[in-house]
């Protein structure tokens, strides 16, 4: 059955969309678009997702030269600049395009799963010293540095081997890389296209948490819906685990602008449906340029999380003498892959952007690591500080549906001002601590613009994409404590 | 006009959208920049810092993206959290102005500015008054 709605959406215009099955809606080919929209969410979600400029913006990136099947927003998108986030795109790679817009301006903004041989129980015996020590170790909030330097000529060795060069420099052990998505190394990285404005901006950042959604999590397995898999990846029942959420800092976040103007200057702004939209085809000069400084910045992200994880190691041996950590995987958030996909069946080297979504790759992929080929790649998918954390593994359906992709997280329905308009974060503080979870964070203001409540249901959203068949539940983790920026 | 509105922040789901206001394109400029840092700290800010800027772009909108961003690298790098701009001046596209401020570790800055986006951005002139829109990601 096909159910087809139309609304007028919020630039004043009738968009139709039809229901092609369930969780699976098309937004109508129309104008200037070169190919529909897809939106994979539930009903519920979908009336969410209507409340904002999501669906305009999935209309908008439909419409660049290149874009092949659908222009698609998973269920966590929402609102963003340019690319919805939530958003994936696939352009061809001969007439396509890449668009540091649709990869984000926090470029290789990820998250990293370590294990641990400790359970429940011990974190709570120390729960107070474990909080306190982290968060004087690990340098969170913004405006200020990290206690790590770096020299320039070092930088660049960060920019072009990522996390195996801090491994080389003693911040880790080989297995770490071996378990991250491209094993912690773009190796497409070419650091001379990173601008000089860009290393400034980063070089004093390397090993720092920021702020906004970005945070250090301890947290304890709660529920296991696929045993044989989890045991693959290592974890058990009441086991601990630590999470950590971060990205390039302010050195992507200067690259994107970078090429952002680049791409303006050569190829002008006439044509596009929003600014933010600027983009370079993929074989030219500019393309190619961008993609080994994305590349670069990707690799930073991984080294800053590498450090980080090597400071955790340091800290909470000195709690737990006989700590042991582990990472369990690796994954990317905002990023453009060159990647083998079907298109018209046939297989195709294309150019996937991921803006606030998750690689999803079934099993037996060869990007996937040797240790997780069989079962699928690891995805690991966030909450909010007081909801549950899931990890599951990719499907050979995303493949199929998605460009090999799954959502990344929650995702917001409240604006920071309407949170702060009705939150208090000592409120928001004293509220999980009755639920067992104890926070910290250098600003009330950041516990309330990130409370729970101004996120989706991360359950429903995990529901959608285990129910599509794009990836499947494997493990639900729950906040112990948790460090916000 | 005495105590007119500088800037009100707009709804956004996730990002920091505002509109900026002036009876020049300067005035609406500097109360731009003072929008975007006290949407990361809201209190009163020393002077103990101060530089001069030059920036600039070809139009009004990409003129405001490279000043904002400008002030948001001053922030990264040199951890510089803005009070005042003063003395700014545009011209044939070019910006020039003279900011002070204080060092951003004495303060709770409770959000990380990611970027200026052109998003929705828009520089104009409505009746008599200036109006510039921005949203940053954060």
């Amino acid at each position: 059955m096909i159910n087809i709605k139309s609304y007028v959406c919020k630039r004043g215009y009738k968009m139709t969309m039809k229901k092609i099955s369930k969780n699976i809606y098309e937004v109508q080919k129309i104008g200037k678009m070169l190919v529909p929209g897809r939106i994979f969410a539930s009903e519920k979600i979908i009336s969410a997702i209507k409340q904002d400029k999501t669906l305009e913006q999935v209309q908008n990136v439909a419409q660049l030269p290149g874009i092949l099947k659908y222009s698609i927003a998973l269920a966590d998108a929402h609102q963003g600049y340019g690319f919805s986030i939530g958003g994936v795109a696939a352009f061809d790679m001969d007439k396509g395009i890449i668009s540091p817009g649709g990869v984000g301006y926090d470029i290789n903004c990820s998250v990293r799963l370590l294990k641990t041989n400790l359970t429940k129980r011990d974190i709570l015996t120390k729960q107070k010293q474990v909080i306190e020590g982290l968060y004087g170790k690990i340098p969170s909030g913004v405006g200020r540095g990290s206690k790590f330097n770096i020299t320039r000529e070092k930088l660049n060795q960060v920019l072009e081997k990522g996390a195996q060069y801090m491994v080389g420099q003693g911040y880790g052990v080989k297995e770490d890389y071996l378990h991250m998505e491209e094993e912690g190394c773009m190796k497409s990285a070419d650091a001379s296209k990173v601008s000089e404005r860009a290393i400034k901006r980063g070089i004093g950042q390397l090993g720092t948490l920021g702020a906004g959604n970005h945070f250090l999590e301890v947290q304890v397995v709660d529920e296991i819906f696929d045993e044989k898999i989890a045991k693959v990846l290592g974890l058990k029942k009441d086991q601990v685990t630590i999470m950590v959420h971060c990205g390039s800092r302010g050195l992507g976040h200067q690259v994107a602008s970078d090429y952002i103007k680049k791409m303006e200057e050569k190829y002008g702004i006439k044509n596009l449906p929003d600014r933010e939209l600027i983009n370079a085809p993929i074989k030219s000069q500019l393309g190619k340029d961008y993609f080994g400084a994305m590349s670069a910045a990707a690799n930073f992200a991984f080294a800053n999380k590498q450090l980080i994880t090597h400071w955790i190691r340091e800290e909470m041996k000195t709690l737990f003498p006989k700590i042991k950590i582990d990472v369990v995987y690796d994954i990317c958030h905002n990023i453009a892959k060159f990647e083998e996909h079907l298109v018209d069946g046939k297989k195709k080297k294309v150019c996937v952007h991921r803006k606030g979504a998750t690689r999803s790759f079934g099993p037996g992929r060869i990007e996937i690591p040797l240790a997780y080929r069989k079962i699928g790649q690891p995805v690991i998918i966030p909450g909010t500080m007081g909801t549950s954390s899931y990890i599951l593994v990719g499907m050979k359906k995303a493949e199929e549906l998605t460009f090999g992709s799954t959502v990344h997280g929650a995702g917001r329905v409240k604006s920071r001002s309407k949170a702060l308009q009705s939150i208090r974060g000592e409120e928001v503080k004293k509220t999980l601590s009755k639920k067992g979870i104890e926070v910290k964070s250098g600003s009330w203001k950041s516990l309330a613009e990130e409370s729970p409540e101004v996120y989706k249901d991360i359950d429903e959203v995990v529901k959608v994409v285990d129910e599509l068949g794009i990836s499947k539940k494997v493990v639900r983790l729950k906040p112990l404590t948790v460090i916000k920026g | 006009m005495k105590n007119a509105q500088q800037y009100k922040y707009l709804e956004h789901t996730a990002d920091i959208k505002f509109q900026a206001f002036g009876k020049t394109i300067e005035e609406a400029f500097k109360n731009s920049a003072l929008a975007m840092f006290n949407s990361m700290h809201d209190g009163k800010i020393k002077e103990n810092k101060d530089f001069k800027i030059k920036v600039q772009g070809k139009d009004n909108e990409a003129l405001l993206y490279n000043f904002l961003e400008e002030l948001l690298f001053l922030f990264d790098s040199k951890h510089f959290f803005l009070n005042k701009v003063k003395n700014i001046k545009i011209k044939n596209n070019k910006l020039t102005a003279e900011i002070t401020g204080d060092n951003a570790e004495n303060y709770e800055i409770h959000i990380d500015i990611k970027a200026i986006t052109y998003h929705e951005m828009f520089v104009k002139k409505q009746g008599n008054k200036w109006v510039v829109q921005v949203v940053l990601d954060v």
